[in-house]
Formats: C-alpha cells, structure tokens, sequence
C-alpha cells in the first residue's frame, strides 16, 4: 500500500508533478519567513530575502512545469514588469509610500481579474473542466469570487490612490441611500454567482454573469471607498491589503496551488489585522469605518457647526523653543501626518541630534494611526536617520510623560486630544491618545490656529497654561530651532 | 488536489498568517505592507498559464497583462520593500 501511495505521490495530481507541488509548498513556506523576518529591523532584510527567493521558486516551477508557446512574449512581459517596478520603487518619496502602496494593491486586484477572466476563456489550461467539458461548479464559485474581490480591490485603491495622492479631494463624498445601493450591488453580486453555479451553461466564454459580476464588483469599489475621508486611509489601505490576498487565495484554488493559497491566507490575515489595530487606535468598529463619512461636514459630532469660542494660548518663537529644549532633561516628541506633508524629518533629527550633544535625552511616540497608513511615521523617521530604538509606540512611552519636561507636538493633533479621554460628546472619544498634558512644558507646532484636525474637534491642548504654540510651516520651524540650538 | 486539502492548507494558513503578523513589530508596519504586495502578486503563476497556451488568444494576451501587471508588483514590492529595510538602522556613528 505504502507503495502505491508513493508512486501516487510521484505522479502528483492532476498534471502536476510532485516535485512541483512540493516546490510551491517550498514557496509557500519562504513566504511565511518572510513575514516573520519582520519581527525585528535586525532580521527584516533576511525576511525580504526569502520572500524573493520563495517568488523565484514559484515563477521557475511554474515555467518549467508548463509548455509554453509564448516564451519571447513572456520574457518581454516580465522584463517590461520589472523596469516600470524597480524604476518605481527607486524613485519613490518615503512620504509617498501610502499612494504607492494603494497602487501596487490596484495592479493585484486587476491581475485576479484578468487570470479569473483567461481562466473562463480557457479553462483547459486550468484542468478546471468536468467530463462534460463544462467548468467545475467548485470553480466556478471560486472563479466568481476571485474576480469580485479582485474587481473590488482595484477599483477601491484606485479610488484610495487618488485620494492619498491629492489628485481627489480627501474629504468623504456622500451619496444618499449609500448603504442600500452598496447592500444591494453586493447581493446581486452574489446572486449571480450563485445562480450561474448551478446554470447548466457553464461551458467555456465569457458570458454575461462575468460581465455583470465584474462591473457590479468594479462598481462596489467605488462606492465603498468614495464615502471615506483622509483621517480613516489607514484603515482602507489595510482593508484593501487584506482584499488583495484573499483574491489571490481564490485564484489559489482555482489552480489547486498551495504556494498562491498560503500567500493568499497570509496577506488576508495580515491586512485584517492591520484594519483592527488601526480601528482599535481610533476605538471605531470596522463597520462604522466602512460605512463612512467621518469628518464629512454633516457627520456625527454636535456643535460642529457652530462657531468654537475664542480662547486664550501663548504663542512663541523657535528661539523660545530651544531655549527651553535645553534646559529640558528629556523631550517626548509626537511626530503625526503634518510633518510628512512638510517633509520636516530630517530636521527633526538634525535638532535631536544637537539636543543629545546637549545631553538631552530625546525619545520618538508614534501613534498607530499617525499618517496615512500603519507605520507610515516609523519610515518617515528611518528614513531621517533617527535610530529605530529610539522611537515608541503607544502604550510603551504613554506613562512617561509624567516625567517628560517637553512633549514636543509635530504635525499631531487628534492623538494628543484629552477630549478623547473625557468627552463623551466628542467624535473621538475612547481613542487612546498621548497623556501630554502630564508633561510639564508642551510645545505644539502648527500651521494656524485655524484648522481643528480630521475629527474636525476643538484641542485643550492648545489653551494649558503649560503649551506654547509654535505656528509656522513645521519645516520652517525646525529649522528655525536648530538654527537656534547651533 | 481535492477540495478538503485544499481548504485543510487555507486554513492551516490563515491560523500560521495570524500569530506570525502579531509578531511583526508596529515599527514595520509599512514595509509589512510593502512586502505582502510583493508576494501576493505570486498570482502570477495563474498569469503565466493563461499566458502559456496559445489556443484562446485573448486569453493570452489576457495573461500577458497580467504578467506585467504582477511583475510591476513583484520587483517594484521587494525593490521598496528592500530599499526601506534598509534605512531601519541603530546609530552606527561614535
């Protein structure tokens, strides 16, 4: 029996040669440590390593393992690929990573349509045809899903594109009876793949469910993505991570290909989790994220309209500032999205380095939900040259500012908030924010006192009597302090 | 491969995809990002088939554009990937 099995094995299933299977198996596990390099900066370029060569294992198998008339167009194919990729990622700004990131997740999502639709055209290629020389009703399933989560995933980031690169307005875009149009297009959706797995046409071509399924998917993207605002990118660009993978785990099954379902579970887990600890950081349900409209005009939040009172602030200047920097012992600084827009980083690190000459202990906070995607402030200051043990989430620096002499605010605005702690009234409250009124001095760069943050909110912050703000360009303002400190 | 092994490796999959992304570190969160791109463009392998066979010739091209489409995710997602590792440094001056 034991050789039967064996000799079973060697043949593999189904075309596909067991040496195959087991090299995609192999794929599959490279990319699993490619993930778990990413436990630390230290083991990180390892990790990237093995998902390259998890990727070769995947491409030579697939190329060896099938006759392919088209070996020149291919090879074309995936040189064009590779020049437009790696021009892409050298040029790239750090402070555009977020854009990039919904760009790469466009081009995947389009990619599962594109193989969902070849593989209905010619399923024979496949190995998905029955006796009868109809496609499988497995696959059909598999087929329909693919290509409605791959419809979704590229119309979503395109949408998130355009918005994190400023080519459309970030504010949501409300449609009325959204929730109904949304609920309804995924139904049908739904209802058509349902019904054309049990429709006795299910030869070869593409027929008009296809069609139908992609548009409506195309179209859900759309509408799910449009009614979302700036301050909740985080969340959408995780969510469309996640969407990316679980189209490529449909395509996996499609082929039966465990290197494509492994990558596709992991991707999935990963941008879920990545959705919840960002809505975790803003204390938001996933659903209400989803729903949109946050930081619309006519959104939750009372008084929004009224006018905010005048209230008293002291207002100073960057010698103020670095004057008092270096009497301090140690400075918090709060880095949030207004210092990538400003491109502020490297002078940031210029004055933490002159401050720890001083020999001022200076430490980075970084809120989850700083910038437009996770760990979007832990790139911007890497790439600044600020040493990575320098820099702390959350909950691990939350508690020292009660003993910071500055808390130094860059760009921030919503997650230093007390409002979030204190006012139940308030569209941010429960979000966990950076304790700065603890600090004995806060020093709050910001552009004007006009603008309030995406939560569109009111910050005591501004009024303690511990807070000078520093209204200026964050850059400008830097610089302006090291200038100072020099 | 049967359905039920399929699936059995899906959701081995999806349990090994959750403790190992708990463990990344917040810190990379981006590059995390980055680098699922890359590997989820392992898609490509459906490209390349459909892209093989000559008998239906839209669904070649069809795979053509998907071959692109992928490589673009590929090199350009370890490329970014790689450069940003990279700049994660300790001090190395004094």
């Amino acid at each position: 029996m034991s050789f039967s099995l064996l000799a079973a094995a060697a043949d593999g299933v189904g075309g596909t040669p067991a040496w195959a299977m087991l090299a995609y198996l192999a794929a599959g596990v490279f990319f699993i440590l490619a993930l778990r390099g990413l436990s630390s900066p230290a083991t990180s370029r390892a990790g990237n390593r093995n998902g390259m060569i998890g990727m070769a294992i995947a491409l030579v198998t697939t190329l060896v393992t099938h006759d392919i008339a088209n070996i020149v167009e291919i090879g074309i194919a995936i040189f064009l690929g590779a020049i437009i990729g790696v021009t892409i990622a050298r040029k790239i700004a750090m402070t555009a990573m977020p854009e990039l990131v919904a760009g790469f997740h466009s081009l995947v999502g389009l990619a599962a349509v594109v193989v969902g639709l070849a593989a209905w055209l010619n399923p024979g290629a496949f190995g998905i045809l029955d006796a009868a020389g109809q496609i499988l009703a497995v696959s059909r399933v598999e087929l329909g899903l693919g290509i409605a989560i791959g419809a979704i995933t590229f119309s979503g980031s395109v949408i998130a594109f355009l918005k994190l690169s400023g080519r459309m307005g970030g504010s949501p875009i409300l449609l009325p009876g959204r929730h109904i149009i949304n609920l309804g297009t995924l139904a049908g959706i739904l209802g058509i793949i349902g019904y054309y797995t049990v429709s006795p046409n299910g030869g070869p071509g593409i027929g008009w469910e296809i069609i139908a399924i992609t548009a409506l998917a195309f179209a859900i993207g759309f509408l799910l993505i449009i009614p979302i605002g700036g301050a909740d990118m985080p969340v959408v660009v995780s969510m469309l991570n996640s969407y990316s993978g679980w189209a490529a785990a449909a395509m996996g099954f499609t082929l039966g290909n465990t290197a494509m379902i492994i990558t596709g579970a992991l991707v999935g887990s990963s941008g879920a989790i990545l959705s919840y600890i960002m809505c975790r950081a803003m204390n938001r349900s996933f659903i209400s994220v989803i729903a949109g409209g946050f930081g619309a005009e006519d959104g939750a939040g009372s008084g929004s309209g009224e006018p905010r009172e005048q209230r008293p602030y002291k207002q100073g200047s960057a010698d103020d500032a670095a004057f008092m920097l270096e009497q301090a012992e140690s400075v918090i600084i709060i880095p949030g999205y207004g210092m990538a827009v400003a491109q502020a980083q490297h002078a940031l690190r210029e004055m933490c380095d002159l401050l720890e000459e001083k020999g001022v202990k200076v430490k980075f906070a970084i809120h989850p939900v700083a910038g437009r995607m996770p760990g979007h402030m832990n790139v911007l200051l890497a790439e600044a040259a600020v040493d990575y043990d320098k820099v702390f989430e959350l909950e691990d620096i939350n508690s020292e500012f009660a003993q910071a002499d500055v808390a130094f605010i860059i760009g921030a605005n919503d997650v230093v908030n007390p409002a979030a702690k204190t006012d139940k009234s308030s569209p941010i409250y429960g979000m966990p924010v950076f304790d700065v009124d603890k600090a004995k001095q806060v020093f709050f760069i910001k552009r004007s006192m006009g603008g309030v943050g995406y939560a569109g909110v009111d910050n005591d912050v501004f009024y303690m009597p511990q807070t000078v703000m520093l209204l200026s360009d964050a850059k400008k303002m830097v610089e302006g302090i090291v200038k100072a400190l020099d | 491969m049967d359905f039920i092994s399929i699936l059995s490796i899906f959701v081995l999959a999806c349990f090994v995809g959750y403790y190992v992304v708990w463990s990344v570190t917040p810190a990379l969160h981006t590059p995390l990002m980055a680098v699922t791109n890359a590997i989820s463009s392992v898609i490509i392998v459906g490209a390349l088939i459909a892209a093989a066979e000559a008998t239906s010739p839209l669904a070649k091209w069809l795979g053509l554009a998907g071959v692109v489409m992928a490589s673009i995710n590929i090199f350009g997602g370890f490329a970014v990937t790689e450069r940003m590792l990279a700049m994660y440094k300790k001090k190395e001056k004094n």
